[in-house]
């Protein structure tokens, strides 16, 4: 981890007036043609002049001070950060597939791919139609949510006003319901994590749109009573929307068309493997049951005979419409699809079981070191919950300081303080790509750390200690806001 | 088993651990019933033949000159763009939250955002949006957020805006009461007048959408728009190349005092190093001034310090996102495209203010030269007056699918036909030539057009004869 303690200046203060990377450039042999004076631009653009061995050996030190699934085991819950296959990289950077211009003639090889990808995860998740344009999950949800508003608009049923949310829910589901327009009613769940059915049945009534659900919850299990939750919404009018976070725990074990729900999204960048790019980008795919198939969002791949071609809106006039410029993150898709045909049939479903496997051990195993499951009664699913109320009483150590602690040790931080239901909880997802050695090196950490928490607290409050930085001062970020470098300050 | 790396044993011990006897076992939550069969989908494929089905499929797309522009442009991509974007480090790392083990990719943002704001002249940007669609849409939606002197909740759309991107803001902004209001364009000149917007003067609006260049590719007359816009308390939200940016006006300065300005900028990033790739993953970028940044949505990165007070990186304003603030917050946008973010700024700094200077000339170059090339040919001529960048607007004498189709067939992407989005224009198509286009790919074009062109006509003959 030596390599995560250096530093590296801005690119901007690598930069000397007159440097330059010439090769890249242009060859400017004529301009005749002027921009007009007064739309000309007085002075050139601070961007950095620097050579490109110097681009080169900055970005590289950058990337160098990150944690990544390729270098750290990274069992950030609800964020399934399983190995990201090169293939999928290398094959959809074929240059045919880079050069393509989006509105050029439709592309019979690429779009071959799409509709196969349709296809594929209509299987996956018993749904009748896909719509591969959403550009993120929660640019998945909002098609979702705005298709299920479309569908009441288009029965003239406009008394449907709110989306029920569960308290466990992901922040994205509530936020999503309002930017649709909706009002958010939030329910309870139960002690054993599934959701409250008197609250849900209290809650329902004609003014119901539908229910945002994840199953497995973000609680890390699985919803016992789905059937029953969809009889309840679907009687009083309602429609279930199928948050996918958590697909990756249930790929090819059950469908969510077959659970009862009539819309669904899939991030294509957790279950199926795409990068994440240091934060994007994602692909919020999403599926819908038959009523809802005339409202998804535009442009998806259609087959006439042997040919391929995008379906539009004169194919589907009550579509919600666009969501990208063009067809949403095709090059994330393409990925997607190669995946999937690694994996194939029987590798589908081991996703799930060793994904299950490797989280229902790693739960044992910390609980055999004293860390308390948030739902010990309960199967975990992918993924699971450790609460640290206890040792947060008796050692003044938070989930903060855990997770800070564990960078040291040289593995990435559980999700912290999500699900908020749970006190200073960590939410662990291993993934099913993770041998059961890095498993046991994680909890041998942690059974360090728990000593460490006994004899030493420092060790944690303080933590972490082998990183670029230490602690930041997070207040200090939002308060003197320093958003960009400024020449004049001097960096 | 792909990517599972189990042997027996550790499967054996680990049932043991967990107390079942078989990994079936560990889903005897799911009601039997519900249970899903066996999936329909094909068996699994070794890397080696992915290889080979994947090698076809682009084959079946082939390599075609392009001449078209309209949101997506090809430019040469620098050879350490992708090389350093791909490292595992950056491709396979996730969203910053643990600053500590992410200051790569924060400080990396930040040098982004600094670039951002230096091509537009603004004081903020965020760390980007989904694309120049959506940022539009997101654009809007802040514009309502952040002009207090309107209640209307209406926005005036020039016709000149891409109008794809005014029906992905439809999609996305008009679920919350949010109106777009069409404004007609100059026919001769291509721009948006003046004179068009006079009949709005005195109305309550919320923002004025300006697009430079616009989907023509003309200049816009950005100081007098800017000027109308403020004079009716109207905020104007730029929409722009930024490529340009090296050489036109930056938004910060439009307005005839040169300080006033456009209020929120926004754009499709896709030109700064990221390939066409049949139109994603791009990146949307979004500018503002200070006083709006905590209406901006999206991730924002800021430099702070450390306990030690060493300066560091990391996330900041969260609390203006969705995992804070779930029903109330700015947008329900966790990510941003991270990745196509490092390509960006590893490609700004490779070109520096020259090189992107130099893009942004032979660009404009090339299709002037293209143009001149073109309504050489009978039957072509030049739809507009204004002044443009790097796409202009032809006119033929015909429909231009059957055109664009016969160019095809010779290996050549023609432009895009504008005749279904602006059937008043006539038989309309919109081209784009960049740097990476040579002298000898202009007259290919030339010929190839001058070819189709009369064959058409003598098809058209032969038919009345």
């Amino acid at each position: 981890m030596t390599e995560l303690k250096m530093r590296e200046p801005l690119i901007f203060e690598l930069s000397k007036a007159g440097r330059g990377a010439p090769t890249q450039f242009p060859p400017l042999e004529r301009s005749a043609v002027q921009v007009p004076a007064h739309l000309r631009r007085s002075a050139p653009p601070t961007l950095p002049e620097v050579s490109e061995l110097q681009v080169v050996r900055h970005y590289t030190r950058l990337s160098q001070m990150n944690f990544s699934i390729d270098t750290h085991f990274y069992p950030l819950g609800s964020c399934t950060m399983k190995y990201n296959p090169k293939a999928c990289n290398t094959y959809a950077m074929l240059p045919e597939f880079l050069g393509r211009h989006p509105l050029g003639p439709e592309p019979q090889g690429f779009l071959a791919c799409m509709y196969e990808l349709q296809e594929m995860l209509q299987e996956i998740t018993g749904m009748t139609a896909v719509s591969l344009t959403p550009m993120a999950g929660a640019q998945g949800e909002f098609a979702g949510v705005a298709m299920i508003r479309a569908y009441h608009r288009a029965r003239h049923d406009a008394a449907r006003t709110e989306i029920i949310v569960p308290q466990a829910a992901h922040g994205t589901n509530p936020a999503t319901a309002t930017m649709c327009g909706f009002i958010v009613k939030e329910i309870p769940c139960d002690a054993n994590g599934d959701v409250d059915i008197e609250a849900l049945q209290a809650a329902v009534s004609p003014a119901t749109a539908g229910i945002m659900l994840t199953n497995p919850s973000t609680l890390g299990v699985f919803e016992r009573k789905i059937v029953q939750i969809a009889r309840i919404v679907h009687e009083a009018g309602g429609l279930l929307y199928y948050d996918g976070a958590n697909l990756n725990a249930i790929l090819g074990k059950v469908r969510p068309g077959d659970m009862g729900f009539d819309v669904i999204h899939m991030n294509l960048h957790k279950t199926f493997s795409t990068p994440h790019g240091g934060g994007g980008p994602g692909s919020g795919a999403v599926g819908v049951s038959a009523r809802l198939k005339p409202f998804l969002p535009l442009p998806i791949v259609g087959k006439d005979g042997a040919r391929y071609r995008w379906l539009t809106e004169r194919d589907l006039p009550q579509s919600i419409g666009r969501l990208s410029g063009f067809m949403g993150n095709a090059g994330v898709n393409l990925r997607a699809y190669i995946y999937m045909r690694l994996l194939g049939r029987e590798g589908m479903v081991r996703v799930a079981e060793f994904a299950a496997l490797n989280a229902n051990y790693l739960m044992k195993r910390l609980q055999g070191l004293g860390f308390e499951a948030a739902y010990p009664q309960r199967r975990a699913s992918h993924e699971f919950i450790i609460t640290l109320k206890q040792e947060n009483k008796a050692y003044h150590v938070s989930a903060m300081d855990v997770a800070k602690r564990l960078l040291d040790y040289g593995f990435h931080a559980p999700t912290t303080y999500f699900p908020l239901l749970v006190p200073e909880c960590l939410l662990i997802e291993p993934t099913e790509t993770e041998a059961k050695e890095d498993l046991d090196r994680f909890c041998d950490a942690m059974a360090s750390i728990r000593e460490e928490m006994r004899h030493d607290p420092e060790k944690l409050t303080s933590a972490p200690h082998t990183m670029p930085v230490r602690r930041l001062d997070d207040v200090r970020a939002a308060k003197q806001l320093d958003l960009i470098w400024n020449a004049t300050a001097g960096g | 088993m792909a990517f599972i790396p189990h042997t027996p044993e550790d499967i054996a011990h680990m049932l043991n651990v967990i107390g079942v006897s078989s990994i079936d076992d560990l889903f005897d939550e799911i009601p039997a019933d519900l249970r899903a069969g066996v999936l329909d989908v094909p068996a699994p494929l070794s890397e080696m033949l992915v290889g080979r089905l994947m090698a076809d499929r682009a084959a079946l797309d082939g390599r075609p000159l392009n001449f078209i522009g309209a949101g997506a442009y090809e430019h040469h991509i620098p050879a350490p763009v992708w090389a350093i974007a791909t490292r595992g480090e950056f491709y396979s790392a996730y969203t910053p939250y643990q600053a500590e083990a992410s200051q790569g990719t924060l400080q990396l943002i930040y040098e982004y955002q600094s670039m951002m704001c230096a091509l537009t002249g603004m004081e903020v940007s965020n760390a980007s949006l989904y694309d120049g669609a959506s940022a539009l849409a997101e654009a809007c939606l802040m514009a309502v957020r952040s002009n207090r002197h309107s209640k209307s909740r209406r926005i005036l759309v020039p016709r000149t805006v891409n109008p794809t991107y005014t029906r992905v803001a439809q999609t996305i902004a008009g679920n919350q009461d949010i109106s777009f209001v069409p404004v007609d364009f100059d026919r001769s000149a291509g721009r948006l007048g003046v004179e068009a917007l006079e009949a709005h003067a005195g109305q309550d609006f919320t923002a004025l959408v300006v697009q430079q260049p616009n989907f023509f590719g003309s200049m816009e007359e950005v100081d007098a728009l800017t000027d109308w816009a403020h004079r009716n308390n109207i905020l104007v939200i730029a929409v722009v190349n930024p490529t340009s940016l090296a050489l036109l006006k930056p938004p910060a300065a439009w307005g005839a005092d040169g300080v006033s300005g456009a209020d929120i900028v926004c754009g499709e990033g896709q030109a700064l190093g990221v390939p066409l790739a049949s139109g994603g993953p791009y990146f949307g970028f979004m500018a503002t001034r200070m006083q709006y940044v905590r209406q901006m949505p999206g991730r924002i990165v800021g430099r702070t310090v450390d306990v030690e007070g060493r300066p560091g990186f990391s996330l900041t304003l969260q609390a203006r996102e969705q995992h804070i603030r779930r029903s109330k917050a700015t947008s329900n946008i966790c990510t941003n495209q991270g990745l196509m973010v490092t390509a960006a700024t590893i490609y700004m700094s490779l070109l520096g203010p020259r090189g992107l200077a130099a893009v942004a000339q032979a660009s404009m170059q090339r299709t002037a030269d293209l143009v001149a090339a073109l309504t050489q040919v009978a039957g072509v001529k030049k739809a507009f007056t204004a002044p443009h960048f790097h796409e202009a607007v032809l006119l033929l004498d015909r429909p231009p699918a059957e055109i664009l189709a016969a160019l095809s067939q010779r290996g050549i992407l023609g432009g895009l036909d504008l005749s279904e989005r602006y059937p008043e224009l006539g038989h309309a198509l919109v081209v784009c030539a960049t740097e990476t286009k040579l002298d000898a790919d202009i007259e290919a074009y030339r010929a190839a057009l001058a070819d189709a062109m009369g064959d058409a006509r003598d098809h058209a003959k032969r038919n009345r004869s």
